[in-house]
């Protein structure tokens, strides 16, 4: 530190929104710490004035969680500084993986049968029956290329965009996130070609021509969904 | 070597043990050695509708737990030859059985006959697991109820779990009228959805019970449809291709002409 740096591990500008901190990603993380300390000794805004929102960005740095917890602090403490958000360009290979498989579709080819269970991460694609009694589970759409008569869940994980769509549809049960219904009381035939999804006007699951989907789902892809939705 | 075929339906008296004495009394008709087997510990009822009830002595318990040998326990039919026994227990514990037994019992047996029908517990407890575990294929019985269908279904999921050939189904009570006019599920409903292919289907016959309870199973009569159905299933086993019955009643002079040269359907 007796040498006079020639580059700042850390520079804030100010933007409309607040102020953007660009962290080096090259420097120890100790090295930040303490060089933003010292900036923000200098720089502490004023208890009455209002809150300001602070982006950092953290370029090809990985930030632990304890690493989060300290940087967080020390922004944040005695200041009016609130974190926006936390940008970085990298992520861990398990997280990017998991991510990956949570946009994947899977495709399996055999019968659900009564009791079984089918569970997967991503969207499922099915091509054989789910029989009464049988059951298929996924975080995102479930597309079946056969017969639905036991219970679908889309969109476990609390995905309400999520859709269910079948070659012929006469479930037990649709479950889309939260949302469930039921097959009527009377024995009623099932339907071609068709698809359920939650309709937010009216609150509930409605089953409605594949054809719907074009407008209502405008991406069906999972990433797609994932990019857009967070 | 033998062949052991399980009989199972997962849902109680839907007709395993009359299928069970039927297939094996038709195959013994067609002079093969076969040997059924009761594993429904407890509630046996094989002895009953073989009407072998009083000629037991040793059950399966006692071969498991070496207190007899097993041919000792082997009834030998009153009318074949080739057609044995072994019984349950009536008495013991369900425990008594165990998986490595009934492998044993079904290796030795596989020997001296050619084929080996078991007769499963109703549920899929241990007894089924038991039933199942030394059976080459298995047969599905179900009735054109939707309970019994359910319950086939989930019997099938756990038999493609097992390394046995894919199961085969048989219908059995099925009553034409009901099916004709759209009361009970009909048989292609069921085969579509349990997706299995179907060996035989058996007519609801008042001869099936009559002949139960004088224990001589109804595959013995010549003429009454259940018997000709059960015998259909036997040839199936055999490798033969037999159209399956139809629902129709033949009526008029068709069916007099028929009568009249002999010829059954």
């Amino acid at each position: 530190m007796q040498d006079t740096k020639t580059k700042q591990y850390v520079t804030i500008k100010g933007t409309r929104d607040g102020l953007t901190l660009f962290i080096d990603d090259r420097c120890s993380f100790e090295d930040v710490c303490r060089e933003l300390q010292e900036k923000l000794s200098i720089n502490l805004p004023q208890k009455d004035e209002q809150e300001v929102s602070v982006t950092i960005k953290l370029g090809n740095r990985y930030l632990y969680e304890d690493q989060m917890e300290e940087l967080e602090k020390i922004i944040t403490n005695e200041s009016q500084f609130i974190i926006q958000s936390l940008e970085s360009n990298v992520i861990l290979r398990s997280d990017a993986l998991a991510m990956l498989e949570d946009t994947e579709i899977k495709i399996e080819n055999r019968i659900v049968r009564s009791g079984q269970v089918l569970e997967v991460k991503g969207d499922l694609l099915l091509i054989g029956d789910v029989n009464p009694g049988g059951k298929v589970i996924s975080t995102g759409n479930i597309y079946i290329m056969g017969s639905l008569h036991g219970i679908a869940h889309a969109g476990v994980k609390g995905d309400k965009n999520a859709i269910i769509t079948a070659s012929y549809m006469n479930p037990s049960q649709l479950r889309i996130a939260d949302y469930i219904s039921r097959a009527p009381d009377y024995e009623s035939d099932g339907v071609y070609m068709e698809c359920g999804l939650v309709d937010v006007e009216k609150d509930k699951i409605i089953i409605d021509r594949l054809q719907v989907l074009a407008h209502k789902r405008k991406s069906i892809r999972a990433f797609e969904r994932r990019i857009t939705n967070g | 070597m033998g062949e052991a075929i399980v009989i199972t339906s997962g849902k109680g008296g839907v007709g395993k043990t009359t299928t069970t004495a039927n297939i094996g009394t038709a195959l013994a008709l067609m002079d093969k050695k076969v040997c059924l087997i009761d594993t429904d510990i407890g509630l046996r009822n094989l002895d009953v509708i073989m009407g072998l009830e009083n000629r037991i002595i040793y059950d399966i318990v006692d071969v498991i737990n070496g207190r007899c040998k097993l041919k000792q326990a082997l009834i030998k039919d009153k009318r074949f030859d080739y057609l044995s026994l072994l019984p349950a227990a009536q008495t013991s514990d369900k425990s008594a059985v165990t998986t490595e037994g009934m492998l044993e019992i079904i290796k030795e047996l596989k020997t001296e006959y050619d084929y080996i029908i078991i007769d499963c517990p109703a549920g899929i407890e241990q007894g089924f697991q038991n039933a199942v575990a030394g059976a080459d294929r298995a047969i599905v019985v179900t009735t054109p109820e939707k309970s019994s269908v359910r319950d086939a279904d989930r019997i099938i999921g756990l038999l493609e779990k097992k390394e046995i050939e894919p199961p085969t189904l048989v219908i059995n009570r099925i009553r034409k009228h009901m099916m004709k006019n759209g009361d009970m599920l009909d048989i292609d409903e069921i085969v579509q959805v349990l997706s299995i292919d179907l060996i035989g289907i058996v007519l609801d016959d008042d001869e099936v019970i009559k002949a139960s309870n004088y224990g001589e199973p109804v595959a013995f009569q010549p003429n009454s449809k259940a018997s000709i159905a059960y015998r259909n299933i036997a040839r199936r086993i055999l490798g033969e291709s037999v159209p399956l019955q139809s629902l129709e009643d033949e009526t008029g002079m068709f069916k007099k002409v028929k009568k009249f040269f002999g010829i059954r359907s």
